[in-house]
């Protein structure tokens, strides 16, 4: 990518985080939703969305050797593990990407 | 003139004043997860005016780090926009759920908007100012408090980024940390499973089918369509809930 697609990207994602912010303030008049539909996709989108995006973010793993998968396998544990116990976002994520920084750059080389 | 001039700017102090204590919680948060963005986008090679720019015009977490991944990619608009609207469309209904609150706000509602993040969001819908405080001034500082704390931890994250040995990689998963703990606190919602499996499911298959370049929009596709499809069931279950299934 180069340096005006970089621009344009980021422009188009800043614009259409805008347009979410904004839409309801254009085109509704009052906090009462009147649709039961609008209500049951805003609901659902959420947890759908950051599946997804989880699955984003494995998409690159390769299964072929232990070095593919495992580290990110281990990391995850202990977000998922330290978020049931502590339920503390940054100490989750610190600790998450502690070990990942640790697996990846010392042991899975 | 002079006095209408230090009420005015004891309506500012007292409102900052007042909105500072509500914002401490977001602030450990976003200073640790906006450097996070920062050493990321630093370690991929980019500039701290990246993340500095992005964390003040987009500031949305989520968004900003999947951002990083679209700039790492290849050039593609259409993917941006939809996963922008997508990431982001849970905004519309804090935004619903703000309209009467920011009701004859004047000039400042437009930041106020412009700004409404999921923390910002949680503080401003539930926090109420001391009766002798300005509420629109309140939440217009909550507002700035918060988006401040994200672009300083950025930018910090960004500067010294730059400062970590080459040959160090692995800080992208900052980004995989932050979307499981935010998965996890979506399955702790009743009612939830179900859109989470519908989701996981979608883009899995997607995945299979075209690729990890290409997967993201038919994933998007294949979830709302799901998601439309099952309302039916949904409301059936809540109409027989006695009967069994």
């Amino acid at each position: 990518m180069t340096f005006y697609e970089g621009i344009i990207t980021i422009t188009i994602v800043s614009v259409a985080t805008m347009l979410t912010r904004f839409l309801p303030f254009l085109i509704f008049k009052s906090g009462k939703l009147q649709s039961g539909y609008m209500n049951y996709v805003g609901r659902a989108l959420p947890p759908a969305v950051f599946a997804m995006l989880v699955i984003y973010c494995f998409k690159g793993m390769s299964f072929a050797a232990p070095s593919g998968f495992l580290s990110q396998l281990i990391a995850t544990a202990v977000v998922v593990i330290l978020h049931l116990a502590f339920r503390r976002t940054l100490l989750s994520v610190a600790a998450g990407t502690a070990v990942y920084l640790l697996l990846v750059n010392l042991f899975f080389v | 003139m002079k006095n209408t001039k230090k009420a005015n700017k004891s309506v500012h102090l007292s409102a900052l004043k007042a909105a500072f204590p509500h914002t401490v919680p977001i602030m450990a948060g976003f200073l640790f997860l906006g450097a996070s963005y920062g050493v990321l986008m630093a370690s991929e090679g980019f500039s701290f005016l990246y993340p500095m720019a992005t964390s003040i015009l987009v500031f949305a977490g989520s968004m900003e780090f999947a951002l990083a991944g679209l700039l790492l990619g290849g050039f593609d608009p259409l993917s941006a926009l939809i996963l922008t609207l997508m990431i982001n469309s849970r905004h519309i209904f804090y935004g619903i759920s703000m309209i009467d609150k920011y009701k004859g706000m004047g000039l400042k509602k437009i930041y106020m908007i412009f700004s409404l993040c999921d923390e910002t969001f949680s503080v401003a819908y539930t926090a109420e100012p001391p009766p002798t405080v300005d509420r629109g001034w309140f939440t217009f500082y909550i507002s700035l408090l918060d988006h401040s704390y994200w672009v300083i931890g950025a930018t910090l994250g960004g500067i010294f980024g730059s400062l970590i040995p080459l040959g160090i990689v692995g800080f992208d998963f900052a980004m995989t940390a932050l979307f499981v703990v935010i998965l996890l606190e979506q399955l702790m919602k009743e009612g939830n499973l179900l859109f989470v499996i519908i989701g996981g499911l979608s883009s899995v298959l997607a995945l299979l089918v075209f690729g990890q370049d290409s997967f993201i929009i038919p994933a998007m596709l294949l979830m709302l369509l799901a998601i439309v499809l099952t309302r039916s069931v949904v409301d059936k279950d809540k109409s027989q809930r006695e009967e069994p299934s």
